[in-house]
């Protein structure tokens, strides 16, 4: 933390600020404290919640529905047997990538900007795969025997079957979700113990004060913090890579044309953190907007992250040439015939609207003026999550509808199922976030005290 | 996996389209257009793929290997994994193209012999219809007098089989005698091996298919097949429980099992014996005479899977007297 608060000391080349001027320790910790504690809850914020939480009402709904009926409900068939659910399961688990990266990497490569949009980023995270988690869960055909994926000491002797790609996705998605959880919560409990001192209420006092854990900010309690912070940020900076890896090998490992490519995990791990980044963007500009926070979340944070989505966008936009390139280089007729059926078959709009949302509409991200417009940049990041939503359903869909024997070939179209599970989970993670808004300190406490411009060499934290 | 990678055709040797008239369909590329002519796309692309291979009378005696896959689709395949070993029997099948009439009695005969359920009009116009064999049928030439070509699909067991690494949960895997099989009490279903096989031959019980409660259709099934409930997949197991009644029976009287004893469901419906099971071990059996005729390939077997199901190539012989 010392070098992070050197570092923020006033600097030449920087565009803008990370935290906006005559901030004092105190006024950081007030503002965003009373944004939990003192602040009455806001008609916007019940209006946003009861809305989310109608639609994790459909969620349940959809759900009960499934165990009831079975798969059929949904629009999945033979050629097509994933449709809705990977999909989303691919979406959601590429969303929390931003928040990993954050987190982890950016605090091992001391970016002093990613401090005030690290803790939503990571909430995000948790949230988008607690919806991913869902998934792969119901989508199966008995979901009550799941659990079969996991290798436990079973009286009948059965065991996973290790050369799948699925189980290793067990492996890969619990570790994340453990990690993530386990980040997200150690670096709250500093700030838990702020709220604790600070709540009037006995209950929060009770609640926040367990959840502090004893903190009392004293300087072993601090370098302990310091140490397992670095050592989860070790263990989570290789998740970011290895995850969305892994789950590249879901398509990477099958034999489907347009799936059998070795382009996919460093293709799918950029496409991650580009969606990532976008829903970032897309829950960062409504928030500081609401509770006021553009000092905290400055332009500076805005462009940066526009930059990230225009670099790891350029690298997504780079996968879809070369699998053009592959298929037609290599000659293979199975792959020709792919690519020409997603350009132009009977998924082509989806193909190019793919097109138009990843690779065309964020090139204006170059715009040194559309970066720094707030508007256009909320925009653009909810085209690149629809489209990052449209390359899963191009990957899944168009690559199984019509693979080798044509006799068998099929079209898939989702069912109101389909889509009212999408939507119960979006709802899912809305909910989440409002309540997490309400309950904890979406801002870092006391990294953004570590940010405030101060005489160099002091105590750093007060 | 082992691609090959020359020009439109997965094979490298001169293409039998080549000798035949061009189909007479304009494949329409539009942006939505596609799906208008999908029939006439679909058997543009069997022939292109060379999924059914066809050959006149003369074109075969100037070249009696025309249907042959090339050398290199098995010998320079790679696997990380061991080959099996079949030390008894080794169960596999040859299907005539020449012989099938396309009458549909092998998909009568297995849907009954293995109690796979009828699922309604709604359900097979979703695709997803539960025929463990189905016939492919394909049209060639004008389109007024198309041929037509059915070609008999099912499972066709492979020796590298692509749904078999890819179950989370180890319910199909690969018998000592070279069956692909599926364990329906393991199956969770993700339906990860539907999706990978190539050959599209899985179904799954997306519902609760099969009546479990009008006891008057009890008697209807046939006792010695399980009968699948929801969420899980099945396919053709070459009617394993005949394979075992005979295993049995031949056990009984200290014997092996003899060549023609078993017979799958549609095997035994084909009334022009185009499908002929066998144990392929043994020289001397019917099924390994056929497959050893230079007419004999395998579906996809660029993929490297080795089906234990061949095809034996159609042979075509117009009278040029008898004009249309």
């Amino acid at each position: 933390m010392d070098e992070i608060s050197q570092n923020s000391t006033p600097r030449t080349d920087a565009p803008s600020p990370v935290i906006g001027p005559g901030h004092s320790y105190g006024s950081v910790t007030d503002k965003i404290s009373a944004i939990v504690l003192t602040q009455p809850t806001s008609k916007g914020w019940w209006f946003g919640f009861l809305v989310s939480f109608s639609l994790l009402m459909v969620l349940m709904a959809s759900i009960t529905y499934l165990l009831l009926k079975g798969t059929g409900i949904w629009g999945v068939n033979i050629p097509v047997g994933w449709g809705f659910a990977i999909i989303n399961f691919v979406w959601w688990i590429g969303i929390g990538h931003a928040g990993t990266l954050i987190s982890a990497i950016l605090l091992l490569l001391r970016q002093t900007w990613r401090t005030s949009i690290n803790r939503f980023a990571e909430a995000m995270t948790i949230f988008a795969v607690s919806c991913a988690g869902i998934f792969p869960l119901i989508h199966v055909g008995r979901p009550w025997l799941a659990y079969w994926l996991l290798p436990y000491p079973d009286t009948m002797g059965a065991w996973p079957q290790f050369r799948s790609p699925l189980v290793w996705d067990v492996f890969a998605v619990s570790t994340y979700a453990t990690v993530s959880l386990l980040f997200w919560f150690v670096g709250l409990i500093p700030d838990l113990a702020t709220l604790r001192d600070r709540a009037r209420h006995r209950a929060a006092k009770i609640i926040y004060g367990i959840l502090a854990m004893g903190w009392r900010g004293s300087a072993v309690h601090w370098h302990r913090y310091e140490l397992a912070s670095l050592l989860l940020a070790g263990l989570a900076t290789p998740l970011v890579v290895s995850v969305h890896t892994v789950v590249s090998f879901d398509f990477a490992v099958g034999v489907i044309p347009g799936w059998h490519t070795t382009i996919f995990p460093p293709y799918f791990v950029a496409g991650a953190i580009y969606s990532g980044f976008a829903m970032v963007m897309t829950l960062a500009i409504p928030i500081r907007a609401f509770y006021k926070l553009e000092d905290f979340i400055t332009m500076r944070h805005l462009e940066n992250m526009a930059k990230i989505m225009l670099a790891t966008g350029l690298i997504v936009a780079y996968g879809y040439t070369m699998e053009v390139f592959m298929a037609f280089y290599t000659g293979h007729a199975y792959d020709k015939y792919m690519i020409l059926n997603r350009f132009t078959g009977p998924y082509a709009p989806v193909c190019w609207a793919l097109i138009l949302c990843n690779v065309i509409i964020p090139q204006s991200l170059w715009i040194r003026r559309v970066r720094a417009s707030v508007p256009a940049l909320f925009v653009i990041s909810l085209i690149v999550n629809i489209g990052m939503w449209l390359e899963r359903f191009v990957i899944v869909v168009t690559s199984l509808h019509r693979d080798f024997i044509p006799s068998s070939w099929g079209m898939y179209s989702p069912t109101r199922w389909d889509i009212a599970t999408y939507l119960g989970t979006i709802g899912l993670f809305l909910t989440m976030f409002y309540l997490f808004i309400r309950f904890l300190p979406m801002i870092s406490i006391f990294e953004m005290r570590g940010l405030v411009p101060t005489r160099p060499k002091t105590g750093e934290r007060a | 996996m082992n691609f090959t990678a020359n020009g439109t055709t997965p094979s490298g040797r001169e293409t039998k389209s080549q000798s035949h008239k061009v189909v007479q369909v304009i494949l329409r590329w539009s942006l939505s257009g596609d799906n208008q002519k999908p029939q006439e796309e679909e058997s543009v692309q069997a022939f292109r793929r060379e999924l059914v291979r066809v050959g006149t009378v003369e074109e075969y005696r100037k070249n009696p290997e025309f249907a042959a896959d090339p050398e290199e689709y098995t010998s320079k395949a790679l696997s990380l994994y061991p080959a099996h070993k079949y030390d008894g029997y080794a169960w596999g099948m040859s299907i005539d193209m020449n012989s099938c009439t396309g009458c549909n009695a092998c998909v009568v005969a297995c849907k009954s012999e293995n109690n796979a359920p009828v699922v309604g009009r709604e359900e097979v116009a979703a695709g997803r219809e539960m025929d463990w064999i189905r016939i492919d049928t394909y049209f060639r030439g004008d389109l007024d007098s198309p041929e037509a070509y059915h070609q008999p699909v099912m499972c066709v067991h492979c020796e590298n089989a692509p749904c078999e690494g890819v179950c989370p949960v180890g319910a199909t895997v690969h018998s000592p005698e070279g069956l692909n099989e599926m364990i329906y009490n393991r199956c969770v279903g993700t339906r990860y091996c539907s999706n990978n096989c190539p050959y599209k031959v899985r179904r799954f019980n997306f519902r609760l298919y099969s009546d479990w409660t009008t006891p008057s259709l009890f008697g209807l099934r046939n006792p010695n097949v399980t009968v699948r409930s929801r969420g899980v997949m099945e396919k053709c197991t070459y009617c394993i429980q005949r394979i075992n009644a005979a295993k049995i029976q031949a056990e009984k009287e200290d014997r092996e099992v003899r060549d023609g004893e078993i017979q799958t469901a549609c095997q035994q419906a084909c009334p022009a014996q185009a499908i002929v099971f066998g144990n392929i071990n043994d020289p001397a059996s019917r099924v390994s005479k056929l497959k050893a005729q230079n007419r004999t390939y395998g579906l996809l077997r660029e993929l490297n899977t080795r089906p234990r199901t061949t095809h034996l190539a159609r042979l075509r012989n117009p009278n040029p007297e008898i004009k249309e």
